[in-house]
């Protein structure tokens, strides 16, 4: 957790004023710097939106030939990174809708009884899941239960859990409510902690 | 009956409630009066607190997923872009 925290501290808002301020003066690494620090973030979250990587790709490309022109009309009034993202996800969604294969997901809520207790509890885990089983064997499974999430699921849950980003900075981004977002968090989250709880349920 | 009705006027949560406001919990979301009934529950339920700890751990191996690296093609892909950008190619 301590490492994430860091990581969070890199992406930081006052690093990427002074990369930008550097960039308006034409300063090429800053560039690239900039676009090191986001690049994980826009790509997966351009990869809710259309359906192959490729395209992706091309949606994150097309969102910095942007920033480039249109520097000089970033005002500040949101982060830099609220900024990018929001003109990424205009992008993305003219890029196309998503044909993903939408496999039904099925009853992801665990389940209670009538008087709403656990008929299964959950295993125990939570500590020691990453001795079970190994880094990569998690991943896997972590990308596997991922891609089976409806897009807008997905969406969320990249931005909150895998890039670390704050509810309302999602929101704005997503163009979505305080309330939606949270409901759409709490479906993938359960989807993905299900898939744990399959793999490690003795 | 009662006892949903209690519940709605601060009686004891049920799993099912409980695990519903996880989400909200971790955010920050639920008012003083919902967060110390939650936790209330909590105290006294084991099945919620694996549940509560197993949505952490989850989050924290879905963050490990983020990479902040650049692969060196995709670093030489961007200063192309930019070079050619600034060069009015673009």
């Amino acid at each position: 957790m301590r490492r994430a925290n860091d990581r969070r501290r890199l992406t930081s808002v006052s690093d990427d004023e002074q990369l930008l301020d550097r960039l308006r003066a034409g300063e090429e690494e800053a560039f690239v710097a900039l676009v090191s620090r986001h690049h994980d973030s826009m790509l997966r979250l351009a990869r809710t939106f259309v359906s192959s990587n490729a395209i992706a790709e091309e949606v994150v490309q097309d969102t910095w030939l942007g920033v480039l022109r249109g520097i000089d009309r970033f005002g500040g009034r949101s982060s830099l990174r609220t900024w990018l993202l929001a003109i990424l996800v205009n992008r993305a969604r003219s890029a196309g809708e998503r044909e993903r294969r939408s496999v039904p997901v099925g009853d992801v809520e665990p389940r209670f009884d009538v008087a709403g207790a656990w008929i299964t509890p959950p295993a125990h885990w939570a500590e020691d899941v990453e001795e079970r089983v190994s880094a990569a064997a998690l991943r896997d499974l972590l990308q596997g239960a991922l891609a089976e999430l409806p897009p807008r699921q997905l969406a969320v849950v990249t931005l909150r859990d895998i890039e670390g980003l704050g509810s309302g900075e999602v929101c704005e981004v997503l163009a979505i409510s305080e309330g939606n977002q949270r409901v759409l968090l709490h479906r993938g989250r359960n989807h993905l902690r299900e898939s744990l709880e399959a793999r490690l349920r003795p | 009956m009662i006892a949903r009705l209690l519940r709605r006027v601060g009686g004891d949560l049920s799993c099912q409630q409980a695990v519903a406001l996880v989400t909200d919990y971790l955010d920050g979301a639920l008012s003083s009066t919902e967060e110390a009934r939650f936790e209330r529950h909590l105290a006294g339920c084991p099945h919620c607190t694996e549940y509560l700890a197993q949505i952490r751990a989850t989050i924290g191996l879905t963050h490990g997923l983020r990479s902040d690296e650049l692969t060196p093609q995709m670093r030489d892909h961007f200063l192309e872009l930019y070079r050619r950008w600034s060069a009015d190619e673009l």
